[in-house]
């Protein structure tokens, strides 16, 4: 049962040097195959999150804690090398910013080809023969002469499709993408969702996808976690959370109408601002800008309720029972 | 890429015109009439008027310019008022052994500068980078000819390990003979590019260091060897910009070392052709050595252009 685990997360927690806390204890479980979507304020810690997976936070900044296992490799302790090794062949990722994410004095083919001969044994022709296929496998016209332009040389969608195939390139487990699309024109955005689904499918892979847009979100993933403050305060299948939102901060991100045709639809504001993350209240993160909150909310952080198998929330409103859960959809 | 060197050497034809009109002018410049110059104040009337036909100096200024240019062009710098050889043999021994010498401290000072520098910037922050800021900055503030003075000091009067003048007995070559000659005027010129170099190249890779394609590579898997190669290519046209352009002040400034040392180069020439008033020494050796700069800054623009892509254009 726990073979096809590929992430591991108990309590994670990310904190840095400056005093600020960006991930405040995270658990989740991913499956292969899976898609997790993230949802969340900017700086929620969203993009912390990510890159603690793979540990790539800047080293010498950043204090991690709690449990994390990828494949069951324990990445908290893991040194810099065993992390090295499986950066690449079992988890990568894609970066918001295919701009400046891509070495501007190298060519594509080269930052494909280097990622291939850093982990697996074979030669330069092979490698670069793969790397044509990775480009070709991500759409990208003309695919021979891509290999060596360099990223100037591309356009955004173009330069994000060769991102793409470099985190590809060593047929990764897991695949972590963060907002790969809101740098782009919209209509090339569609593009590389559906590209990416298309991949991830094909390649079974398991994927873990931040973004801030709904329709997106509703597209792509199989569950959604709502982040706030460096938590999840709510986890679920996506068209459960999406049509029925047990916290009353995702209610609020969610808008009140949310339906099939969101996509393109950009997650509601909610009035009042994220809380300090150097000096994070006591209680419940959310309770100075929640309507529902009352004092015991502020007494201490609420635990992680389950109304409903396979479903959670971190919020006191929420009952712990199947069965009230079902009582209150009814109403 | 062949269009574009060809357009930057076009460029620098101007600028070469215009700096050669400078050197001509030099003998106009100066306060005086050039025949002052040449010629022993009590020389006759015949013998002033015979010298400056000798010289031209009685055709109208263009035409002056024009026939002095063909004359240069063709290596003709005349002749040395002072000792009355050719200005050109003077300058081909000088200028090789100041090339000599500059190269030798471009080089030392490129490779003290990109170690310090590299370092520097992956340890920032540190005590490594602490120190080499302090070198750096100690080497560009550092007098030239006082450094050099105690370099003599310690280990010419002192310990007696190294010469402290010339360039060695007869030609040059690369032996220990005349090497050992090198050594000490190489180590104070250096000292000044390795603290540009250093402080340049620091600053380089802690911008490079702080980019988001570096968390891409760390995210490869790439391990540090493969990412100080992405760093190096990144930070080398930057890098080799200050270095060429530190060469070209080197070919041409490095006058106050080589009177220290007695090293016979183009800077004690024009050293001692200042002061003998010795103007077409003066003409031929300023000309040379600006058309050395421009030519070098023409070369470190290539090459720069050779190695970032973003800079090649058609
Ligand atoms: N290297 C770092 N050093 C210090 N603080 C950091 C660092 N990286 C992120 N943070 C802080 O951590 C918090 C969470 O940032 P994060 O980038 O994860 O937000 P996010 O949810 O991805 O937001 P966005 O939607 O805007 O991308 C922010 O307060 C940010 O300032
Ligand atoms: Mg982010």
């Amino acid at each position: 049962m726990r073979d096809d685990l590929l992430v591991l997360a108990r309590d994670l927690r990310v904190k840095f040097t400056t005093g600020v806390n960006a991930v405040n204890g995270v658990d989740f479980d991913l499956r292969q195959r899976e898609v997790l979507c993230i949802l969340g304020e900017s700086g929620s810690g969203k993009s912390v999150t990510l890159r603690a997976l793979m540990r790539l936070n800047p080293p010498t900044k950043t204090i991690m804690s709690g449990t994390l296992e990828l494949g069951g490799r324990d990445v908290v302790q893991a040194s810099e090398n065993e992390m090295s090794d499986l950066r690449g062949p079992f988890v990568s990722m894609i970066f918001q910013e295919p701009m400046t994410a891509l070495d501007p004095v190298f060519t594509i083919g080269r930052q494909i080809t280097e990622t291939i001969l850093r982990h697996e044994n074979i030669s330069r022709r092979k490698a670069r023969r793969r790397a044509l296929e990775l480009l070709e496998l991500v759409q990208i016209p003309s695919a021979k002469r891509r290999l060596d332009a360099y990223p100037h040389e591309l356009s955004g969608g173009l330069r994000q499709r060769a991102m793409i195939a470099i985190a590809l390139s060593c047929r990764p487990k897991l695949l972590l993408a963060d907002e790969p699309t809101t740098a782009l024109d919209a209509s090339v955005q569609i593009q590389i969702l559906l590209l990416l689904r298309e991949i991830q499918q094909e390649l079974g892979m398991g994927m873990i996808f931040v973004t801030h847009d709904l329709g997106v979100a509703g597209e792509v993933a199989d569950r959604i976690a709502v982040m706030y403050a460096g938590r999840f305060i709510e986890e679920g299948p996506v068209a459960d959370l999406m049509r029925q939102p047990l916290h009353p901060y995702a209610k609020g991100l969610l808008g009140a109408t949310v339906h099939e045709g969101s996509r393109g639809k950009r997650l509601t504001t909610i009035p009042g601002a994220p809380p300090d993350l150097r000096d994070l209240p006591g209680g419940c993160a959310f309770a100075p800008r929640c309507t529902e909150a009352e004092g015991a909310c502020l007494a201490h952080l609420p635990e992680l309720r389950t109304p409903v198998p396979d479903r959670a929330a971190r919020c006191i409103h929420v009952d712990d029972r199947p069965a009230a859960f079902g009582e209150r959809l009814a109403s | 890429m062949l269009l574009y060197t060809l357009r930057r050497i076009l460029y620098a034809v101007p600028i070469a015109l215009a700096v050669s009109l400078v050197c001509f002018m030099l003998v106009h410049i100066a306060p005086g009439d050039p025949i002052d110059a040449i010629l022993p104040p009590d020389a006759s009337a015949e013998t002033v008027a015979l010298v400056r036909k000798d010289y031209g100096l009685d055709k109208p200024l263009p035409v002056q310019f024009g026939l002095w240019l063909a004359h240069v062009v063709q290596g003709d710098f005349g002749r040395s008022i002072a000792n009355r050889r050719l200005v050109a043999d003077e300058l081909v021994s000088a200028a090789s052994k100041t090339f000599i010498l500059a190269t030798t401290a471009a080089s030392l000072g490129f490779v003290i500068g990109c170690i310090l520098g590299g370092l520097a910037g992956a340890f920032r922050g540190t005590l490594i980078d602490r120190a080499a800021v302090s070198f750096a900055v100690g080497g560009v503030s550092v007098p030239h000819y006082w450094l050099g003075m105690v370099l003599v000091i310690i280990f010419s009067v002192t310990l007696g390990w190294l010469p402290s003048m010339s360039a060695g007995p007869g030609d040059w070559a690369w032996d220990w003979l005349h090497i050992r000659h090198l050594i000490l005027p190489a180590i104070t010129l250096s000292v000044i590019p390795a603290g540009l170099v250093t402080r340049t190249v620091r600053g380089v890779v802690v911008e490079i260091l702080s980019q988001d394609f570096m968390t891409t590579l760390r995210g490869k898997g790439l391990r540090r060897l493969m990412l100080t190669v992405h760093v190096m290519k990144n930070a080398a046209p930057t890098a080799l910009a200050v270095m060429g352009l530190q060469l070209g002040y080197l070919m041409g400034g490095s006058i106050l070392v080589e009177t220290v040392f007695a090293w016979p180069g183009t800077g004690m020439m024009l050293n001692q052709a200042i002061f003998q008033r010795d103007i077409p020494v003066l003409q031929g050796t300023t000309l040379v050595l600006a058309m050395i700069f421009v030519a070098l800054n023409l070369l470190v623009d290539l090459i720069q252009t050779a190695l970032d892509p973003r800079m090649r254009r058609t």
